[in-house]
């Protein structure tokens, strides 16, 4: 009974220091503000998101070519809007890079 | 020691109810330090809850009656594993396994998305913590294990069918599926909170879907298996309640594993896929409601008590909170682009998705209609056997061909041309095996004949997937073809291990319909030196014979079997009689021809006083496919769920170049 009590004090104190303990190795830090994308920021990622997309589907039509996976007949049909597809994307990143402005 | 347990459990408790209220004030006032502590709480509440555990088992192998738990699941005769094993055989130690599984993953989870996906981690670890909470309040307020009373001289002992190597796997597999569905769903329901809908959440979540939905399939396979050999009545699903209860959300996430690939490849689907991991999450705590509140009758489930009421209160808040978030965030999750073509790769994905969706509601419904029924009206209704059936064959026919179809279609769109020619392989294939099979009498099910030619044409899909993918590998890096083979695995594990998958599903299609389409029963009261046939074997029962073990009284009828004149060995199949236990199981004889590819399957249903026998007789074809197909579903699914470095990195680049300020270059 004794033992178990002494073990329940034990786990509810190592319990307390982990919770603390955030506060105990940075009492007083420079910043306690987690980082977040900012509205610009989420605009990007989802245009990088695109971007990466469109890239990806244009590797996996061309690999899928190559494996006899598609016919050439599809392949000239998909390849055109997906490289537009992709220029555009790139585009609209390299707008909205112009645009964004620097953070202080 | 139950002071022990009890104040790490009510440790657990305090720890997840911070990180849920902290956790989400400093998600919403993004306190960094607040945020670490909440999740340092949500980590430290494995470990309590690992204590509680250890309590538990320690007091199972050193037979401390004092717990009221212990003594209603244990004795002194039991064996030692089966006493370990008895942890979860009850109510209260199940619900300790999800506790202890649940702290698991979330701290898991947290730790390692800590850096990678920090801002949505903010807000996961409230969720969790929330989930937590439920859980950890059951089994301090409502159903603890660690009850006490004046400790009686030996316990009651474990049933008798979870006196089983199965019963040691089994349950923890189920858990680890239903419970692994609550890391999705927190972080889809974090990403909603934190307005993160972009593909962060998915690809942080994926491997965990993929590890609770593998989990949760062998776990049924394990208990199919189970069933198979210990309960005794010829079959591996019986479409028992809680049996639904584990393959409906299984399917919710097959289909969830499925169009997550059409938002990551078109950005589409977004709002659904969200919506299938809610489904996934509610139906797993919908099948742990049925196995706990007793509300049906089944095998499974324990007996009536008093938690249903708070299983049905979390199902409640799940789904509103689900619902809600969905609801508010809907302009985020509106989807730019659109489906191109009714014949194309991700037509197929949704074609799929609606046939699982709907299998998966077929399955709800005739799970809920007799409670509902008892409910309203006061009569018991049941759904049986043809009712599942029928739909599994209405949905799960075209969901085999679909595997095979899926594979072969273009992203975006493909021509007619295109398909002809894609398709002519696998549909020859296909109708040559489907026409050798009607020649050797394979019509007597046409259900069972077209299983097995949709899954030549899948096994045709598969095969030349491989094929092509391994000769463009080698045409572009002159590699050996085993090393090219595997390299291409490597290269694109999520598909290669996805088709393994495949198979595996084929595998068990085939085992399936050969075993329920096309097997042989055959029935009598046989006195000793009688025989009685079945599919060309003849049982011969020879003698009756009784032995003693150490915790139960063996009868066995042993029954000689002959084949075309030839002696193949002596089956045996009886009861046992566990005297502390005072129950009585089944134990069957069971004979594998491996180069037949069938089970014969003997079973004495009644042992008289006269000393004869009624015996039950199966013969099942190709029912081991179905074990084997666990293997290979086990070996894709390790495949897929391989972690892929290049796809993290990728993430973390397209992250960093969103937030840096313009005129600076992006980091490499």
């Amino acid at each position: 009974m004794t033992a178990a009590l002494v073990l329940a004090a034990l786990l509810t104190v190592a319990a307390v220091v982990a919770v603390a303990f955030p506060f105990l190795r940075e009492p007083e830090p420079a910043t306690d503000v987690v980082g977040e994308l900012d509205a610009f920021e989420r605009r990007r990622l989802a245009l990088a998101e695109e971007r990466d997309r469109a890239l990806a589907a244009l590797q996996e039509l061309e690999a899928d070519h190559r494996a006899r996976r598609i016919s050439d007949e599809d392949y000239r049909s998909l390849v055109g809007p997906l490289r537009r597809e992709a220029a555009q994307a790139l585009q609209e990143l390299d707008v909205e890079r112009q645009d964004y402005p620097a953070r202080s | 020691m139950a002071e022990l347990g009890r104040a790490a459990l009510l440790v657990t408790l305090g720890l997840a109810a911070y990180a849920l209220l902290v956790g989400a004030y400093a998600a919403s006032t993004h306190r960094r330090r607040l945020a670490e502590s909440a999740r340092n709480a949500l980590v430290a509440s494995f470990f309590s809850t690992l204590v509680a555990a250890v309590v538990l088992a320690a007091a199972f192998v050193r037979d401390d009656f004092s717990l009221r738990y212990v003594t209603e699941r244990s004795s002194k005769a039991l064996p030692t594993p089966y006493k370990l094993s008895a942890f979860w055989g009850g109510q209260e130690g199940s619900l300790l396994l999800w506790l202890l599984v649940l702290t698991g993953y979330a701290a898991l989870a947290v730790w390692l998305n800590r850096r990678r996906a920090a801002d949505l981690v903010l807000w996961v670890t409230p969720v969790l913590g929330g989930i937590t909470v439920a859980f950890a309040w059951l089994v301090t307020g409502v159903a603890s294990p660690f009850a006490t009373h004046a400790a009686p001289p030996d316990g009651l002992g474990l049933t008798p069918s979870l006196q089983n190597p199965y019963m040691a796997t089994h349950p923890p597999a189920l858990y680890l599926g239903y419970v692994g569905l609550a890391v999705p769903w927190a972080f889809a329901m974090g990403a909603l909170l934190a307005g993160r809908t972009d593909e962060r959440w998915i690809v942080a979540t994926r491997r965990w879907t993929l590890v609770a939905w593998a989990s949760l399939g062998i776990g049924q396979l394990l208990g199919a298996h189970w069933a198979y050999l210990e309960v005794g009545w010829g079959g591996y699903f019986a479409w028992d309640p809680v049996e639904n209860a584990a393959l409906m959300p299984w399917l919710a996430a097959t289909a969830f594993l499925h169009s997550v690939m059409i938002q990551e490849k078109r950005g589409m689907l977004k709002v659904w896929n969200v919506v299938l991991v809610s489904l996934a999450f509610c139906l797993s705590i919908f099948g742990t409601f049925l196995t706990r509140s007793g509300i049906v009758n089944s095998i499974h489930s324990f007996t009536q008590s008093s938690i249903g009421p708070w299983f049905l209160a979390f199902i409640i808040v799940a789904v509103a909170v689900s619902v809600a978030l969905i609801a508010w965030r809907l302009p985020l999750l509106r989807s730019r682009t659109k489906l191109e073509s009714l014949v194309s790769r991700e037509a197929a994905f949704m074609y799929n998705n609606l046939l699982l969706v709907a299998l998966c509601l077929t399955v709800l419904w005739g799970v809920a209609w007799p409670i509902l029924s008892e409910a309203v009206r006061g009569e018991a209704v049941v759904v049986g056997r043809p009712y599942y059936d029928f739909f599994l064959r209405v949905f799960g026919l075209p969901l085999l061909l679909l595997m095979g179809i899926g594979p072969l279609v273009a992203w975006r769109r493909a021509s007619l041309r295109g398909l002809l020619r894609t398709f002519l392989g696998p549909s020859v294939f296909a109708l040559m095996v489907g026409a050798v099979l009607l020649a050797l009498g394979a019509g007597s099910s046409i259900p069972g004949l077209i299983a097995y030619t949709f899954s030549a044409f899948v096994i045709g899909a598969i095969a030349i997937e491989f094929w092509r993918g391994t000769t463009a590998r080698r045409a572009l890096s002159s590699e050996s073809w085993p090393a090219a083979f595997a390299s291409l695995i490597g290269r694109n594990r999520r598909r290669y291990g996805g088709y393994v998958v495949h198979f595996a599903i084929v595998l068990l299609a085939i085992g399936i319909a050969g075993s329920s389409a096309y097997d042989s029963v055959v029935e009598g009261r046989l006195a000793k030196g009688e025989s009685l046939e079945v599919s060309g074997y003849t049982l011969t029962y020879a003698r009756l014979v009784e032995r003693e073990a150490s915790n139960a009284t063996e009868v066995r009828a042993k029954v000689l079997v002959n084949r075309g004149g030839a002696d193949l060995g002596t089956l045996e199949a009886g009861k046992n009689a566990y005297s502390v236990e005072q129950q009585v199981s089944n134990e069957i004889g069971l004979r594998t021809d491996y180069l037949r590819a069938e089970d014969l399957f003997v079973i004495a249903e009644q042992v008289n006083d006269d000393g004869s026998v009624y015996f039950r007789v199966f013969v099942k074809p190709l029912v081991n496919l179905i074990w084997l197909a666990g293997l290979v579903f086990l070996g894709g699914s390790l495949i897929a769920l391989w972690p892929d470095a290049r796809e993290q990195r990728r993430l973390a680049t397209r992250f960093a170049e969103a937030a840096t300020p313009a005129g600076s270059a992006p980091p490499p």
